[in-house]
């Protein structure tokens, strides 16, 4: 029985786990560094414990004194959000060793899946079909990895997740350069600059399927769409994926419970795919062994929260929802609002934010920790806010969005809401013809 | 927002009530929190306000890099952050550092890295010549505009 639950995450995750906590009657434990002291999910929890200085390293990436201050506070439990140190199975060793439970996977599965590598072997181990390609130690071992794989490939930081560290690579003259890049980020964002190398798939679409485990058996919350990406950060993420033949969604679905269920898998977790936008063949590309930034797209379709199972199967218990029970309804669309100039190449747009008018109404949700005079700090990701319209089909979701968008407004720092109407106004969109590639043949005009 | 201590159901649900009448808009004041909900065109917004014990500008500042901008000497360039953020001297930690007091720029050469908001932005020399002051440390916070280095330029 969890009672006091310590948050290990910041923004908008903070406070959508605050509320979740709230609903169960559970005390809210939240750690913050300096610069998140006067932020809403600190004002909204019901007690906050200073972790460190602003920098990440210093704060929400530092392992011992967020085990300490979760043992200070008394924690029986550790939600780490996403991102951060979710996926860390060094954290998680740490946290279960102060008696605390880890609201996630146990440390065999975020050891399995938080290395691609090992990632990509068990998934062939469970019958999942992987993209060519693999995990380099060094500068030479990436050239000579490249020139199996050929142009353009993908550089991906081993221990990475979220695109950060992640780097495309079109001709042999620019891989060292993105090479240095790629490194630098995966060492910065993850502390480890390992990188993958991996054959590029030009007409993808990016197709995730949520599941549920309890370390025994495991269900499956549908499919996500998360093709519309820029540089391998996501920007639009709809449930379920518009599109699929059945007996593609059949196929992805299965093999991602099959995988969960080889690795006995507790907790919410997200096994990603490359698919084939015309003969829908796919690849498992990794799992994320955490809660994603677009769960709420399938908690629209499927009325289930999927905080509030995370928190159940941490508390032991068995899956309380049958494959049969779990019913999906009608369409979901999720817009990531980020404090970033679209016009000006996505450049960084933190300071405070002087006025926020979110859109409201039926099928309208906002996660978001920013109201007016919120504070965008430099030191973390740009996610400021993330708007889910849900309807009883695409088109009507996709109404609703426009709709929304159109009142959203957002002053004092340069946010994408620009971008997603445009995305919006694209004929593509409308039509649900979706791949990786949407991105580069928008028209920003 | 709209879920603490209000819900998005609940949201819309005063949305739907107002939605039945001739009313444009509706401010809720408590003691936690105030919550505007507006007509706007066809549509319906919500503004959130909550009380804050202190000045947000407290928090946000970086730390500013360094001592203050030691005199340029005549003809000395500066290179500057373009955003704020923390500034790194080399491509990855433990590795050499971009450049060296003395080293030999071209303005395309890059001298160090920005990060801001988990992004790598590479900083250029923006000049060509010859590195005569690095004032930013390693790993040190910056403000946007703060000097970092300076370069004598080669003469023409």
């Amino acid at each position: 029985m969890i009672r006091r639950l310590f948050i290990a995450n910041r923004g908008e995750i903070a406070l959508r786990i605050i509320r979740t906590a709230r609903r169960l009657g559970i005390t809210s434990l939240l750690g913050v560094s300096e610069a998140d002291l006067l932020s809403l999910p600190a004002a909204q929890a019901d007690e906050v414990v200073l972790i460190g200085p602003p920098p990440s390293s210093a704060s929400y990436l530092a392992i011992d004194k967020i085990v300490a201050a979760a043992r200070a506070a008394k924690a029986d439990a550790l939600h780490p959000g996403y991102g951060f140190l979710s996926e860390n199975a060094t954290f998680a060793r740490a946290v279960a060793a102060a008696g605390i439970s880890f609201v996630g996977p146990g440390v065999a599965s975020l050891e399995a899946m938080g290395d691609k590598l090992r990632a990509r072997h068990i998934g062939v181990e469970a019958g999942l079909p992987v993209v060519p390609g693999g995990e380099t130690a060094d500068r030479d071992a990436v050239h000579a990895r490249a020139s199996v794989t050929g142009f353009p490939l993908l550089l991906k930081a081993v221990a990475g997740g979220g695109g950060r560290g992640m780097k495309r690579v079109d001709v042999p003259e620019e891989l060292d350069r993105q090479l240095d890049l790629a490194m630098s980020e995966a060492g910065a964002a993850f502390g480890d600059p390992r990188i993958y190398v991996e054959r590029y798939i030009e007409r993808g679409r990016h197709i995730e399927v949520q599941i549920l485990g309890d370390g025994v058996d495991a269900v499956h919350l549908g499919t996500r769409d998360c093709s519309i990406q820029r540089r391998f950060q996501k920007l639009v993420e709809e449930a379920p994926a518009p599109g699929l033949p059945a007996s593609a969604y059949e196929a992805l679905t299965s093999s991602a419970v099959r995988l969960a269920r080889h690795l006995r898998y507790r907790g919410v977790g997200t096994v990603e795919y490359l698919v084939d936008a015309q003969t829908f063949e796919f690849f498992f590309l990794e799992m994320n062994a955490r809660i994603q930034v677009e769960h709420p797209v399938t908690e629209a379709i499927t009325g289930l929260d999927l905080v509030e199972q995370q928190l159940l199967v941490a508390e032991g218990h068995p899956l309380g929802i049958a494959q049969e029970a779990v019913r999906f309804i009608g369409h979901a669309i999720e817009v990531r609002i980020n404090a970033e100039d679209w016009l000006e190449d996505f450049r960084p747009s933190p300071g405070i934010v002087s006025h926020a008018r979110w859109p409201a109404g039926r099928g309208i949700r906002v996660d978001s920790h920013i109201a007016g005079g919120g504070i965008v700090p430099p030191h973390y990701d740009s996610l400021i806010g993330k708007l889910i319209v849900s309807g009883g089909n695409r088109e009507e979701a996709v109404i609703r969005l426009g709709a929304a968008l159109e009142v959203l407004d957002i002053q004092g720092v340069a946010t994408t809401a620009g971008l997603h109407r445009h995305i919006l106004r694209d004929s593509r969109f409308m039509r649900g013809e979706v791949d990786t590639r949407f991105f580069e043949g928008l028209n920003r005009g | 927002m709209g879920d603490l201590p209000l819900t998005p159901d609940d949201v819309a649900e005063i949305v739907a009530i107002l939605d039945a009448t001739p009313y444009q808009r509706i401010d809720i004041r408590t003691k936690r929190f105030n919550l505007s909900v507006a007509r706007s065109g066809a549509g319906w917004t919500q503004s959130w306000e909550w009380p804050r014990g202190d000045t947000p500008e407290a928090a946000v500042a970086v730390k500013s890099t360094g001592p203050e901008e030691t005199p340029a000497v005549d003809g000395q360039v500066a290179v500057r952050a373009l955003l704020p953020g923390s500034f790194y001297r080399s491509p990855q930690p433990g590795a050499a550092p971009f450049v060296e007091l003395g080293s030999v720029v071209e303005p395309g050469t890059v001298v160090g890295i920005i990060e801001t908001m988990k992004l790598m932005t590479p900083v250029h020399a923006g000049v060509g010549g010859t590195v005569v002051a690095i004032l930013a440390e390693n790993a040190a916070p910056v403000d946007a505009q703060a000097v970092l280095m300076r370069v004598q330029p080669a003469a023409p």
